[in-house]
């Protein structure tokens, strides 16, 4: 039902960024989604990767700042309207979304989140039966 | 006092270097003989091997061991008095967040004293009864504030004990009781334009101003000049600290060149910080001062940690009173930051509470738009947490415990693990960029 996402605590400097991608680079590990906010001093950027407890292993060896947690995340129909239809349905239950991202998977629009109540989350996902993602499928469907 | 004379003590300030000089050593005999009633001086001289006897010219003054800060904190809270207690009618004393406080007492006489020394810079510099002094300092503890009220009073000027803060009503003191000079640390007085200029008031038509004190913050000949053209006043230097009394041991005259330190109350010496050996007039080094004209609490050769140099000892003003540098830095770790001294040890003790930090960190003090301010960079130990508001409000967590010990807001500034220099050996801790020691 959830997917590993990793954050990196990126300083406001040039140069940290490109670290943190050079390592995953030599470790082969393949970044399938990513975002990045800044505020005045430092951003978090947070990754949905192939082999994300490698990843952080690797970047954790390396003196980055990094956490590994888990993320919902649930596939989409590719029609105008479908992630307002998702997100109403936390929203009717009182469920706010913390941040949200999102990519393409083949032909499917891929909706990454977290919420402010994780286990009520779930049951939302499991009574109204939404396509969620977990970690073997991303594999499956790289 | 003779309102159209340059000096309010003639007999003191137009002394020749001679007569100075045998008056310091009058004095310096007699302060080291009454110190003899101090359990703490005692003891000194008896470890030093030496005697009041031994003390026979001016040079002589170099037999004697320093006095420092820790020994004030060692004999808190009345160790080093050198009068029974009930003689004793004031007491002062530093924030103490780095151990004991120190507490330096007066009496009766030592506060008349240190009114005299007031009076005398402030009329140094044209001041006279028929102006209105206000002062804008912080009063309780802080010696800026009682030190110049009594000061402004013994000279005879109606004066306002404004206190420090509240600009608004500072400014319509200054409109309405027609305030002609101002005692604030210079940032302060920075502040004081800024809400001047919101407030559509033009210091220079609708106010009385003329003359500023400024002190007790380090502040650059540049930032003098400025506050003296925003305001249309002169600005005058003044040096004090509370283990001498406060206010009024240094002050610049009209010449703005160097402050007098007044050497019937002190005697100085400029000495190198390592070797402690004397360095030769106009080289930068430690200012030690010894009082020779107090009673409750003499201190022999007190090592100030602030670092200056002497310019000389003639003046156009006539006065041959030794005529010192503005402070040019600390010999110890010590910040001075808009008038509130600061150790690195006090913000490294909040730092150690949040277990959310490594214990590595970096304070950099900068001057920005005339402004001092201190920014903080932490180390975030491991990421805790993927949500920007929880990083935020640890940030703010932090910078408001820092407030709550340093008085100050400093801006607290979130960094990855391993990003500052490392705590072993002599890490860096404090980066001064400010324009004033540069």
């Amino acid at each position: 039902m959830t997917v590993l996402q990793l954050s990196i605590f990126i300083e406001n400097k040039s140069g940290t960024l490109l670290k943190v991608l050079k390592l995953l680079k030599e470790a082969q590990i393949q970044i399938i989604a990513s975002t990045i906010a800044d505020t005045l001093d430092y951003g978090i950027y947070r990754i949905i990767c192939s082999n994300p407890t490698e990843a952080y292993k690797i970047l954790k060896e390396s003196g980055i700042s990094v956490a590994l947690s888990d993320v919902f995340a649930i596939r989409l129909n590719d029609q105008p309207g479908r992630a307002a239809d998702a997100i109403e349905l936390f929203s009717n239950e009182g469920i706010s979304i913390a941040y949200m991202y999102s990519f393409l998977l083949g032909n499917h629009g891929i909706l990454v989140f977290r919420t402010d109540n994780a286990e009520r989350a779930k049951e939302v996902i499991i009574l109204n039966k939404l396509d969620f993602v977990a970690d073997k499928n991303l594999a499956e469907m790289k | 006092m003779d309102v159209n004379s340059e000096f309010l003590h003639p007999d003191k300030e137009t002394l020749s270097r001679e007569e100075i000089k045998a008056l310091q050593l009058e004095r310096l005999k007699a302060t080291v003989k009454h110190c003899m009633n101090s359990e703490f001086y005692k003891k000194r001289f008896e470890e030093a091997g030496i005697t009041p006897d031994d003390i026979k010219t001016l040079d002589d003054i170099r037999k004697i061991p320093f006095t420092t800060k820790q020994d004030l904190r060692d004999t808190y809270p009345f160790g080093m008095r050198s009068v029974p207690l009930e003689k004793c009618v004031r007491l002062h004393s530093s924030s103490g967040t780095t151990g004991n406080p120190t507490v330096i007492l007066h009496t009766q006489k030592d506060l008349d004293e240190w009114a005299n020394a007031v009076a005398r810079c402030l009329w140094m510099v044209g001041l006279r009864p028929d102006d209105v002094f206000q002062n804008s300092s912080g009063y309780g503890m802080f010696t800026g504030g009682l030190g110049f009220q009594y000061g402004a009073e013994r000279l005879g000027m109606l004066t306002v004990p404004a206190a420090a803060g509240n600009t608004l009503r500072q400014i319509k003191f200054i409109t309405d009781f027609g305030t002609t000079a101002i005692h604030a640390v210079p940032s302060y007085v920075t502040r004081i334009k800024e809400v001047m200029d919101e407030l559509g008031i033009d210091p220079k038509k609708d106010t009385k101003l003329k003359l500023l004190a400024i002190g007790a913050e380090p502040h650059s000949e540049e930032q003098r000049k400025k506050i003296e053209k925003m305001l249309g006043v002169k600005a005058y230097n003044s040096f004090g600290m509370s283990e001498m009394c406060g206010p009024g041991v240094g002050f610049e005259c009209k010449e703005q060149n160097g402050l007098h330190f007044w050497e019937d109350y002190y005697i100085v010496e400029i000495v190198d910080p390592e070797t402690l050996e004397p360095v030769p007039d106009g080289e930068i080094g430690e200012l030690v001062l010894t009082t020779i004209n107090r009673e409750a609490m003499p201190l022999l050769r007190y090592r100030t940690r602030d670092l200056t140099r002497v310019l000389g000892y003639d003046c156009p003003c006539g006065r041959k009173h030794i005529r010192i540098d503005r402070m040019k830095g600390r010999s110890d770790d010590m910040m001075v930051l808009r008038g509130v001294n600061i150790f690195p040890i006090q913000i490294e003790k909040i730092l150690m509470q949040f277990k959310e930090l490594s214990t590595d960190y970096l304070i950099t003090l900068t001057t920005d738009n005339d402004n001092d301010n201190m920014t903080v960079e932490v180390e975030l130990d491991q990421l805790f947490t993927d949500d920007y508001t929880r990083l935020q409000s640890l940030t703010k967590e932090i910078t408001r415990r820092l407030k709550d010990e340093i008085l100050l807001t400093p801006r607290v500034k979130l960094v990855p693990k391993g990003t500052l220099p490392k705590s072993e050996g002599k890490a860096v801790r404090v980066k001064d960029l400010r324009t004033v020691y540069q």
